[in-house]
């Protein structure tokens, strides 16, 4: 893609007559880094389509329940006087699909798909979303400090993540989902007061949820930071900084920080579809979250055997999914081409 | 007693998901007029489809994965134990007859059903003379006692059912393994050689269907064990040998065995010349091949997968061809007497569930009907027993009021909340927690639902008292299926105080009451079949009443019978096709 900065650019610098032309009539404004980002970012269709989506899908997960009041039914309520009840599918055509249920019927149960794919959003979205800043949190902070102090600091750290890179991440998290109790204490020891903070039934689900997708998702944020700062503090403003006196903290916070926040920024919109899928395949394997939250992973676990009664069960979580990441990867990928396009 | 491992273990994969279904309990037949005059649906239930007694043909049977053995002293699957029955022969077997005297224990190696003496703790059996091997060498008691001995050893054979060494009186004997001397196997006397004698610790009424329902009986020369090897190619004394061996995962192929006397076994009937075993298929792809005709039919007998089943259904010529009787088991719910201790509270959870709901969950008229009494309709001498505090009539959502009422009575008119549990890779048992969740909801009863592999469900998690303590279960899915067709059969282990047991516990009610158990303590002292049928009934009643299991469904399973296929019947015993008696057509 071309980057459209240049275009105007160039014709600034190639008509030099021009441009002192125009000065008197409108001031020239010198534009951050921010503003000529966004600049691209504009004018990337698909990137901005991908936005679109993403902000409609945020605002759909956020405003559910008015949603589902207005277009559906409870997610959660049975419907069964429109199931077969020895085939389990949905008397109406296209799975029952019609104005009062516009996605059509759950198989068996005979529940609302509207109400489950809009209910299923807040799973995803939030697993996905908070899964990642704890990804991003972690991996920035270990990746900087890996790459700025060097040495056997950065031996120890890049070995972790090489640790947690060939981690069996999915059989863990079985496992680990497997053994969790009911009800769990966020501190488990300490004075008594503590232990009245603590989590049970999906919230603990979601809370694990999070804390293991992100948890094992910091390395690839990790390594990338790790990379940048290794350069970055060779550069002559972190000399010039030392030079001065800044100590390594200050360094590290008002001279690499900044420079990082770009890579940081399209790194972790890439990396939210990816954990929105892991979310979905630990839902898929039915170690997500409990039903009869909706969620769409586990309602492709119930299609997969269903797939010949109603395919459309299948295919609406599925395009739910497939229309997430997409528009994630997307503006991901657009937002990376306006804020560096030479990392292309 | 040991539970049914083996029906857990063969339905945990996705077969389950396909039970079949459709039930008509009576002059249902559907749309059979696509068929044949002799072929309606569901004629194979209750009578012989093709009947036939002409020999010859090659008989193809498959299966997805495997048997667990297909030596007859280490299979616990039904289906093993019946089809160890083309190759071997036990003492007493299963009566080959359609409808319900498929259940009686027949003499098969043995002249006459074995008789007991000292208060039912020695059984004594008599061997008919002349009876012989695929190798022509004659069949002894000695080989009988010998071929029990060698199932105490769990580490050689660990898949077959446990009862001969919980049974018998033979000390702290270890097995012909590690014990080569089969003269301190104290548990089996043989004084010549066509008497068995069985010494039983403790008084046992029901030793004629315990030797009937399993292979372990069957007869195995020392000289000729090979251990866990003799699965391959097991010394034939039925009217089938092995041609070479047996390769699991693969198949195999069985041939007449001309040593066998027809005239000595009035319950196989023997047809085919030749019989193909595939094993290892994918099951979607048996269910093709069935339907298709290369294969005639599926081991396993649980019914067809998903995708079959809605095309057998939805064709009325394929229907015709199928077949839906009790596949045995009795899906129901348990409800914890250790953490739900108030009566009155666990009757407020039978009165609330969505009983349409929940059979909806099994696929309808198809996959079960709605069940009264715990003991499923093929136990013999079941009585069907009446709707306490729920209700079996169609479309009955539960009733809120009374659930309330009960509520009331316990003490927490505003409800409680509680853990329910299923197995999270069984579709039908999720969709029974989310119907259970939004009826007992709407009477105040809060559950949470919580999903486990079934692999380790029945042993780790519902059937660890312990766990069920910690995580304070209140209910969960659950199903069994009995060894053998009575009543002690089928509720002495969901039932009886002593049988309750630290994993793998099949009572996780954990029903422990003085009362019934006194019961079980006395019904086995009973000579007379009709008195113990009785008092299972009564101890039926007594766990309703406690409200200690909430019933379900009686599973029934959708079977295909390719035209070809010839001779086909239900067998009640074995819960599906009886395969000593299939022939083939064409």
């Amino acid at each position: 893609m071309t980057a459209p900065i240049e275009v105007s650019g160039s014709e600034t610098e190639a008509q030099p007559e021009a441009v002192l032309a125009g000065v008197g009539k409108k001031a020239i404004e010198g534009r951050s880094l921010g503003q000529i980002a966004w600049l691209r970012l504009k004018r990337d269709r698909v990137a901005v389509a991908g936005g679109i989506v993403i902000i409609l899908l945020v605002l759909l997960a956020v405003f559910a329940p008015l949603v589902v009041k207005l277009l559906g039914h409870p997610p959660n309520e049975f419907h069964q006087e429109h199931i077969d009840p020895t085939l389990g599918s949905p008397t109406g055509k296209f799975g029952g699909m019609s104005g009062e249920f516009l996605f059509g019927l759950e198989p068996g149960n005979g529940r609302d798909l509207f109400s489950r794919i809009v209910y299923g959003a807040r799973v995803s979205l939030l697993v996905g979303f908070l899964a990642t800043v704890v990804a991003v949190i972690i991996g920035t902070a270990l990746g900087v400090v890996a790459g700025y102090f060097g040495g056997w600091v950065d031996s120890l750290i890049a070995r972790t993540m090489d640790v947690f890179l060939a981690f069996p991440l999915l059989l863990f998290s079985i496992a680990l989902v497997g053994v969790i109790p009911g009800k769990m204490d966020i501190l488990p020891f300490g004075p008594d007061f503590l232990h009245l903070v603590s989590l049970e039934g999906n919230t603990l689900r979601m809370a694990l949820l999070v804390f293991i997708i992100g948890f094992f998702s910091w390395p690839y944020i990790g390594r990338i930071v790790r990379g940048q700062t290794l350069s970055l503090r060779e550069r002559e403003f972190v000399d010039a900084a030392r030079s001065m006196g800044a100590g390594n903290g200050y360094i590290i916070v008002r001279e690499i920080l900044p420079n990082l926040i770009a890579p940081i920024l399209v790194y972790s919109t890439l990396l939210i579809p990816t954990n929105i899928l892991f979310e979905a395949a630990l839902s898929f394997l039915g170690v997500g979250i409990n039903p009869p939250t909706p969620s769409w992973g586990g309602m492709l676990t119930q299609a997969t055997s269903l797939y010949t009664i109603a395919p459309h069960f299948v295919i609406i979580p599925g395009l739910a999914i497939f229309v997430t990441v997409m528009a994630f990867n997307l503006f991901g990928d657009g937002l990376r081409d306006a804020l560096d396009p030479r990392a292309r | 007693m040991k539970s049914p491992k083996v029906w857990t273990a063969m339905t945990a994969g996705a077969v389950v998901l396909s039970l079949g279904l459709s039930a008509c309990g009576g002059g249902d037949d559907g749309d059979g007029e696509g068929g044949s005059a002799a072929t309606k649906f569901d004629a194979g239930s209750n009578g012989i489809v093709n009947p036939s007694d002409k020999k010859g043909g090659v008989l193809r049977m498959g299966m997805s994965d495997d048997f667990d053995s297909t030596d007859p002293g280490d299979t616990y699957y039904a289906f093993g134990n019946n089809f160890v029955r083309l190759y071997s022969r036990t003492l007493m077997t299963y009566t080959s007859k359609p409808g319900a005297d498929s259940n009686k224990p027949s003499p098969d190696l043995a002249e006459a059903a074995g008789v007991p003496s000292d208060g039912n703790k020695t059984w004594t059996f008599k061997l008919k003379k002349g009876l012989k091997y695929e190798d022509g060498s004659e069949i002894k008691a000695e080989h009988i006692k010998y071929a029990v001995a060698r199932t105490y050893d769990r580490g050689v054979l660990s898949h077959g059912p446990a009862y001969f060494p919980q049974l018998l009186d033979a000390g702290d004997y270890k097995g012909p393994y590690k014990n080569k001397n089969l003269d301190d196997f104290k548990g089996i006397e043989t004084p010549d050689d066509y008497t068995v004698v069985f010494k039983l610790k403790d008084p046992f009424p029901e030793f004629n269907e315990l030797v009937t329902f399993s292979g372990q009986t069957a007869p195995v020369p020392p000289d000729k064990d090979k251990g866990a090897q003799y699965r391959l190619h097991p010394l034939s004394s039925g009217p089938y040998k092995w041609e070479g061996d047996y390769q699991p995962k693969k198949g195999g192929v069985l041939v007449r065995n001309e040593n066998w006397d027809a005239s000595t076994d009035p319950n196989r009937k023997a047809l085919p010349d030749r019989i193909e075993i595939t094993a290892g298929l994918e099951a979607n792809e048996v269910d093709n091949r069935l339907l298709n005709g290369q294969l005639h039919v599926d081991l396993p007998g649980s019914g067809v997968q998903d995708a079959a089943r809605q095309k057998i259904l939805t064709d009325p010529k394929l229907k015709a061809n199928a077949d839906n009787p009790y596949a045995g088991f009795h899906w129901y719910v348990p409800i914890s007497t250790v953490n739900i201790p108030n009566v009155e509270c666990r009757k407020a959870i039978v009165y609330a569930a969505d009983r349409d709901a929940m059979w909806r969950a099994y696929g309808g008229d198809v996959g079960g009907e709605r069940s009264t009494s715990i003991q499923p309709p093929i136990i013999a001498g079941r009585q069907k027993g009446t709707d306490l505090y729920t209700s079996t009539a169609a479309g009955y959502k539960g009733d809120v009021n009374k659930a309330k009422e009960a509520l009331q009575a316990c003490g927490q008119p505003n409800g409680f909340s509680t853990t329910m549990v299923y197995r999270s890779d069984r579709p039908k048992e999720k969709a029974v927690a989310e119907a259970l969740e939004q009826s007992l909801g709407k009477a105040g009863i809060k559950l949470t639902l919580k999903g486990y592999p079934a692999g380790t469900y029945t042993a780790e998690q519902f059937g660890s008292p312990s766990f069920v303590k910690k995580e304070k279960i209140g209910l969960g899915t659950y199903g069994w299926a009995a060894d053998w067709p009575t009543g002690y059969g089928y509720l002495q282990a969901i039932s009886d105080g002593k049988a309750i047991v630290p994993a793998g516990n099949s009572n996780p009610s954990e029903l422990d009451d003085p009362e019934i158990n006194k019961m079980w303590n006395d019904v086995v002292k009973l000579d007379d079949a009709a008195q113990r049928e009785a008092i299972y009934n009564q101890i039926d009643q007594k766990i309703r009443e406690k409200a200690a299991i909430l019933p379900n469904v009686y599973a029934k399973s959708l079977l295909y019978r390719p035209q070809t296929l010839a001779n086909v019947y239900f067998h009640a015993g074995f819960g599906m096709y009886d395969y000593a008696n299939l022939g083939v057509t064409g």
